[in-house]
């Protein structure tokens, strides 16, 4: 097929520069400048989608993202294809292919569309009445109702663009480049004020693209030439940015906006690579001056939605703009005078006009008048009543309006034609108005939404404030515009003016059939109609949400930029109701659908979150640790030797602790420096032992607790000096005990001097423990008696390696004699190093978190998060000893004394061992007293930690047991899905109780 | 007595061109007493009334409503219903929701199109292993339905997400509870409408609440913009606004209210077949009968009732889709909304007594109310006609605050959705 | 969506702070003298006012103060910012 419906000349496509494209597997051509509609219609196809219910065939209605019927699929490739595409915004680019979705085998021929015919029984919600019997069978109505829904089809491998993210701030945003949009900006640019124009579309120009030349003048120049040297004039202005391809998805509160500017989609394959294909904008605006123009209404009849049944606007653009003619024989459907300049256009161009027909009585206006003068039929108070045609209409029947606009009156008129240009009138754009937060007002006489109050600083002009005639635009943009951002630039432009006609409105137009028999569209794409409406209102849904979401109306892909005001006004004629008093429905964002890929820029794959690493994280990868996620953190979880499983790793690993010597990177814990007069009694007042007495140079674990008495996180802390303190916390809780810890200081205990600072990332910490350790640390670290009696468990020296001081705590989580060094952390992979060096005598193993869970399990000691849950006091942990019943106040003190939390037999840790010392329970399981045959079982707890121990040589559990302290010896029972394990409580240490080994 | 749906209904009526079709509820204006007064016309509040006049024999019942049915967070949620809970008393309390959802198109001849698809829950790292392992533990011997998969049965039961070990934060496995699922949601409000205002409740709309009168510790009526309602009995159900509600009756409540925020895509052919929850990572997701992506994104920290949360939310959330599902990066985010959502310190929600004689509140559901809808109604209607909780919702009295007896389902990677 | 006008810092985006719930909650100095209702109200009951709330928010993303926001909840509308011991402007 040729570009047999494109004009000779005419049009701002680049005719040097041809395209060619695939539509469903055809090879087409069109030219640079062409959409895939204007190229497609070039070549004469209209019909390119099915609708989503019926499976109708449809064709463009529009020409821009208030498109709702010509969505197709686009590119074949898995990874790249992209449902819904509305082909009115594509630009067409060498090798694009794009077919029709939701039909099959094919748009020409759709299966489905026997729901057509089945249409009398699938009403708005016919749903909700039936596919309940048998009750069983609802799975497999779903299975064939979601295989009939949906519209494309997703990709299914990885997308392999990229997206990307920008912060903008501007003194004024201006949105929309038609006249009102190139005027605002022109003042604000002119004002020296930092600007940011945008547009969504290629073009500037708003509705002044694709004008009437004839009719149109700006500055004595044809509308295109002003566009163009206002364009160019502004962009020669420093101050002012200006963007195409640039949508507004969302106008939040405060001025906040998020565009997204399209790069690449328009340019062939090979421009394309290796470009960002969406940038995301964050914008900051002081002001904000919407200009979005308005949406032109199609008209409500029995069969609207046929394809070649156009709107008025899109039918001028397409000519005007893209030189295609979307038909050779015409019939314009009206209620105001702007489709005449339509007519006036296609006359131009030699295309012959059947008839307009106009609902109104009459007008004097002066475009009408030029039709009359060229010949052009019109009939008066009259309506289309049908489309007659199926994948295309072939003609328009015309009636009569009774003198009250409520029925039809006299004979049918057959008008064959293979165009209807059809005009309802044009609705405001208000839909970023109202997701800012602005309140609309219904004028009772133009049967429009328009702006009537914000709180932001924001200013609506042109269309979007409901001014359409061009000189009263450009008049009043300067008088509002002037005022907002006080300024006083000076109105020059020339507008030609002509007089209009009036408006006339009618929702729903009467029809010669009964109701229920005819077919009139209001939501194109959902396949609601006037019927499905009244069906609405009929069965009790009064509220216009009620209606949308009954019917669906409204909630299709254009988001309903096109059915909401129909759906309106037909619910305010049947209901009796004003329209200002039924409201709208909220427009929520975005204006137009916009990509996840570019909501989400750069933020995938390594970029999804940050990664933390230790200083030493490179020797634990280059000695083949495998690695354990703690929140963003990456930490050594086991180092598998010559192809060892886990299992046998972490066994080799936490008996090298016990018996020679074993290292672990502890760099993640947190740690807070503490420091002032007031820093004991800061620590008294946050853990729940007394720290007034620790001495200088001694550590102390410590609890602590939230306010509600639950433990919190634990650590030990550091006396470095008599007022400094290093506080260490869990990995998980460095930030929030920091933040909690901060709160409290400065708005609970203000008169505390004390003073915090996060140093996690300040040092790395090297944990030496086993009954080596000492000789280990000797040949490190200088400057340090390493004796039992100089330096004793639980206290701290400062000692030096290789003239760098370092920080030395003899503190243990495994229960062997250890030693904790901290040192500026890019000194951390040498001293890790030098450790392992002169371990290696000592057969010194690095153990990973896994080793140290299982050496402080073998110990009894609890890890915050596994053993408790939030829910879980120090008592219910049996360390009662940690709780000072001297002092007279911590955080979570008073909680403690509450009904719940005092109660005998809460949940209580306690130790198990399995009857088989080889069964190993698993992290989790569920604790009975009693076994029954079947479900529900009594639970008493659950395991929270559990290994087999390699020097105990048996399985050990850590459990909370209600009444658990109580119940020491006794047989419990753990039900697994298919076996019974026996366990028998003990004691929750299981190794060196004495703590000999500690204090070696 | 309402005319019954069913494909027979449909195909008469079409002969009638669906002329004929009789009103889902009537739109009476109130009465000037009633035997008991539900305050907010949401799921929760109109299953009340059903079951209040269905299984308590009370019929001189109001639904009042500010504005219109459904319209808070029961049409605003991502629709998902599951019962693995943690503790016991959330466990069984959801379960019996389960129970009635899944006779609940028959129970009120209304298609609320209980959709069982599963809900996964996937694990990211060892902690969320061990509590969700510990949970399906606990699900099974509370006689709940759920499974534990390892990553290759996550890989087979739902192969479009991203079980690659080299993600940031790779899938470990996931609890699968297959009897959770989807509903529409706004034919649940619809269907306990027709079914409440058929047994003679009456249904007022855009009738706001403006007090609560009460003579010393006894309710006497309230105060609403269409006049004073005389009753003994208030059940207060206004998810968001609880609190507001608490105000006039001079009691305060352990809420906050928070945005919380939901997306969809554009309608797609079926690509997801299940409901896939992640709380590691914060993202869920599953595909409406239309064939949308419906997508939850979490509250924001700040107590607003503006139904608006912030984009950092609905970004985060989306970084999270795509982290899982790197084939979605293509799809458009057709819609997004927010809801006011009303949490309480433990994620548990309160169905109780107050100390006010009378006056009953059901609130602090957080995020995930909706899959408990008929079950909430259930028990609040019990508990309102026999002034005491049913044994189901005895654990989840306001009491819990002052004594410390929570039932906390944070730390148990429940997320509450 | 927010910007809060940080006393010690300025005008900053939202995302930069992080909120601290109702303010003007004392913690008592004497918890163990308060019956377990008193208890219960200072740990978990709230206004939770629509309308202006008096609420906390702390700089976490910058200078780390803690600071008083007046916001009115059902609009976000932030009225005013004042620091820590002061008391709201009237």
């Amino acid at each position: 097929m040729s570009n047999n419906f494109r004009l000779d000349s005419g049009g701002e496509i680049n005719r040097t520069e041809r395209i060619s494209f695939k539509f469903n597997g055809k090879t087409l051509f069109g030219y640079k400048g062409d959409t895939l509609a204007s190229a497609l219609l070039a070549n004469g196809i209209h019909l390119v989608a099915r609708s989503f219910k019926y499976h109708r065939p449809r064709g463009f209605l529009g020409s821009g993202s208030e498109e709702p019927n010509a969505i197709v699929q686009l590119h074949k490739d898995k990874a790249k294809t992209e449902p819904n595409i509305r082909a009115t915004q594509i630009e067409i680019f060498q090798g694009l292919e794009a077919r029709s979705q939701n039909c099959w085998p094919s748009v020409n021929f759709d299966i489905s569309e026997i729901n057509n015919f089945f249409s009398p029984i699938l009403p708005a919600g016919f749903y909700y009445k039936t596919f309940m019997w048998p009750a069983k069978l609802w799975e497999k109505y779903e299975y064939f109702i979601r295989k009939s829904a949906g519209l494309g089809i997703s990709p299914t491998k990885r997308d392999p663009d990229l997206y990307d993210h920008k912060y903008y701030h501007c003194e004024v945003l201006i949105i929309g480049s038609g006249p009102a949009g190139l005027t605002a900006a022109m003042i604000a640019a002119k004002s020296g004020k930092k600007v940011l124009l945008v547009d969504e579309k290629p073009e500037h120009g708003g509705s002044l693209v694709g004008a009437n030349s004839e009719v149109t003048n700006i500055d004595n120049k044809r509308p295109k030439e002003w566009i163009q040297k206002t364009y160019s004039e502004l962009v020669k202005i420093k101050n002012i940015k200006v963007l195409n391809r640039t949508s507004v998805a969302a106008y939040h509160n405060y001025n906040y906006l998020i565009m997204m500017q399209n790069l690449t989609d328009h340019l062939n394959e090979n421009d394309k690579k290796n470009k960002i294909r969406q940038r995301l904008w964050k914008v900051r605006a002081k002001k904000v001056i919407l200009a979005t123009g308005s949406i032109e209404r199609p008209m409500i009849f029995d069969c609207n939605d046929r394809p070649g049944i156009m709107l008025s606007s899109a039918v001028r653009k397409y000519l005007n703009h893209y030189g295609v003619k979307c038909g050779n024989s015409v019939v314009i459907f009206s209620n105001n005078d702007d489709a005449y300049e339509t007519a006036l256009s296609l006359h131009g161009k030699g295309i012959k006009i059947k008839a307009i027909i106009d609902i109104r009585q009459e007008s004097q206006g002066d475009l009408v008048n030029k039709c009359i003068s060229l010949g052009i039929k019109i009939l008066w108070k009259h309506t289309v009543v049908k489309a007659e045609g199926h994948k295309k209409i072939n003609a328009a029947i015309v009636m009569k309006l009774s003198n009250d606009n409520n029925s039809v009156v006299g004979n049918k008129i057959k008008i064959t034609c293979d165009l209807l240009c059809v005009s309802g009138g044009y609705t405001p754009a208000v839909h970023l108005f109202t997701q800012s937060g602005g309140k609309l007002a219904f004028d009772e006489k133009k049967f429009y939404f328009y702006p009537y109050k914000t709180s932001l600083d924001q200013l609506s002009v042109g269309a979007c404030a409901g001014i359409f005639n061009l000189k009263k635009i450009v008049h009043d943009t300067y008088i509002k515009v002037n005022t907002f951002l006080k300024t006083n630039i000076k109105n020059e432009t020339v507008v030609a003016d002509y007089k209009s006609g009036g408006f006339e409105n009618i929702w729903l137009l009467p029809s010669n059939k009964i109701s229920g028999k005819v077919k009139s569209f209001v939501d194109f794409q959902n396949d609601a109609t006037a019927n499905d409406i009244k069906l609405a209102l009929r069965e009790g849904f009064k509220s216009i949400e009620h209606v949308k979401r009954y019917t669906t109306t409204g909630m299709a892909t254009d988001q309903g930029k096109i059915a909401n005001m129909h759906a309106l006004g037909i619910i305010s004629d049947i209901s009796k109701t004003k329209m200002g008093e039924l409201g709208t429905t909220t427009f929520r964002p975005p204006f137009t659908p916009l990509t996840f890929g570019a909501l989400v820029g750069r933020n995938v794959k390594q970029f999804f979150d940050i990664t933390r690493e230790t200083p030493m994280h490179y020797w634990h990868k280059d000695n083949g640790a495998k690695f354990e996620d703690v929140g963003q953190w990456k930490r050594a979880w086991y180092y598998p030797m010559n192809n060892e499983n886990m299992y046998k790793a972490v066994q080799r690993e936490s008996k090298a602790a016990r018996e020679c010597a074993g290292i672990l990177d502890a760099s993640t814990l947190g740690k807070i420096d503490i420091q002032g007069v007031d820093a004991s009694e800061f620590l008294n007042r946050v853990y729940t032992n007394a720290w007034s007495k620790l001495g200088i140079g001694k550590c102390r674990y410590g609890l602590m607790l939230n306010e509600d008495g639950m433990v919190y996180d634990d650590g030990v802390t550091t006396r470095l000096g008599e007022n400094h303190y290093i506080m260490t916390t869990t990995t998980g809780g460095a930030a929030t005990v920091m933040s909690k810890l901060e709160d409290y200081l400065q708005t609970e205990w203000p008169e505390l001097k004390v003073f915090l600072t996060s140093v996690t990332d300040h040092f790395a910490t090297v944990s030496v423990c086993g009954p080596h350790s000492r000789k280990i640390l000797e040949k490190v670290v200088k400057n340090i008696n390493f004796e039992d009696q100089k330096f004793p468990h639980m206290s701290f020296n400062e000692g030096i390696i290789d003239n760098i001081k370092c920080r030395v705590m003899r503190i243990s989580f495994t229960g062997e004699l250890s030693y904790e060094i901290n040192i500026q952390a890019n000194y951390g992979k040498a001293v890790w190093e030098k450790c392992m060096e002169a371990g290696k005598e000592f057969n010194i193993t690095p153990y990973g978190t896994e080793a140290m869970h299982l050496l402080r399990a073998e110990k009894g000691f609890v890890i915050v998060g596994q053993e408790t849950d939030g829910t879980v006091t120090p008592g219910d942990l049996q360390m009662d000893w940690i709780v000072s019943k001297k002092k007279y106040d911590f955080i979570g003190k008073r909680s403690l004394y509450r009904s719940d939390t005092m109660k005998e037999g809460r949940k209580q840790m306690v130790g198990l061992l399995t009857k088989d010392p080889n069964e190993i329970l698993e992290e989790g399981s569920q604790i009975v007293a009693e076994i029954k045959k079947s479900p529900p079982m009594v639970m008493l707890g659950h395991v929270t930690s559990s290994y087999y121990s390699p020097n105990l040589k048996k399985s050990i559990a850590l459990a909370v047991i209600k009444n658990g302290k109580n119940l020491k010896g006794k047989k419990l029972y753990i039900p697994m899905k298919n076996k019974v394990i026996e366990v028998i409580v003990s004691d929750a240490v299981f190794w060196d109780k004495e703590g000999s080994r500690l204090n070696a | 007595m309402k005319n019954k749906y069913s494909i027979f209904s449909l195909i008469k009526n079409a002969f009638s061109y669906h002329e004929n079709w009789q009103r889902a509820w009537r739109d009476p204006e109130p009465k000037k007493t009633y035997d008991a007064v539900i305050v907010g016309g949401g799921g929760h509040g109109l299953a009340t009334a059903y079951y209040l006049a269905k299984e308590h024999n009370l019929k001189n019942i109001a639904v009042v409503e500010k504005g219109w049915i459904g319209g808070g967070n029961t049409g605003r949620n991502t629709t998902i219903i599951r019962s693995n809970y943690l503790w016991d008393a959330s466990a069984a309390m959801y379960d019996h929701a389960l129970k009635l959802w899944e006779g609940l198109s028959q129970e009120l001849n209304y298609n609320v199109m209980f959709s069982q698809r599963g809900v996964m829950n996937l694990a990211h790292n060892l902690h969320d292993v061990r509590e969700l392992k510990r949970r399906t533990h606990a699900n099974r011997l509370n006689g709940i339905d759920c499974e534990w998969l390892s990553t290759e049965e996550v890989k087979k039961f739902c192969s479009i997400i991203n079980c690659s070990p080299d993600i940031r934060y790779p899938v470990l496995g996931s609890t699968l509870q297959r009897r959770a699922g989807t509903a529409r949601h706004d034919a649940v409000a619809w269907g306990y409408a027709r079914g409440a205002d058929s047994m003679g409740v009456d249904i007022i709309q855009n009738c706001e609440v403006k007090g609560i009168k009460r003579k010393g510790d006894s309710v006497e009526g309230i105060e609403t913009t269409k006049g004073f309602i005389k009753t003994s009995k208030i059940g207060i159900v206004a998810a968001g606004h609880s609190s507001v509600l608490a105000n006039m009756a001079g009691i305060k409540l352990p809420l906050e209210s928070k945005p919380l925020q939901a997306l969809v895509s554009e309608p797609i052919k079926p690509i997801i077949d299940t409901v896939v929850m992640s709380n590691a990572v914060h993202a869920y997701v599953s595909q409406s009968d239309k064939g949308e992506l419906v997508i939850g994104a979490g509250t924001d920290a700040y107590i607003s009732y503006t139904q608006k949360g912030t984009h950092e939310v609905v970004e985060g959330t989306l970084k999270a889709i795509l982290e899982l599902y790197p084939i979605f990066s293509r799809l458009r985010m057709l819609r997004q909304w927010g809801g006011v959502v009303d949490i309480c310190p433990d994620a548990s929600p309160i169905i109780s007594k107050t100390s006010i004689k009378g006056l009953y509140f059901n609130c602090g559901w957080g995020t995930g109310g909706f899959k408990a809808t008929p079950g909430s109604g259930n028990l609040f209607a019990h508990t309102i006609a026999k002034d005491e909780p049913h044994k189901l919702n005895a654990a989840f009295n306001i009491n819990r605050f002052v004594s410390g007896d929570l039932v906390d389902e944070h730390g148990a990677a429940a997320v509450a959705h | 969506m927010f910007i809060i006008k940080c006393p010690y810092c300025g005008e900053r985006d939202h995302s930069e702070f992080s909120y601290g719930g109702e303010a003007h909650i004392v913690r008592p100095k004497q918890p163990t003298e308060l019956s377990d209702d008193q208890w219960a109200e200072y740990l978990f009951m709230r206004k939770n006012i629509k309308g202006l709330q008096y609420e906390r928010w702390n700089h976490a993303h910058g200078c780390r103060q803690w600071f008083n926001v007046g916001r009115d909840t059902s609009n976000d509308k932030i009225h005013f910012v004042y620091k820590m011991g002061e008391s709201p402007p009237k």
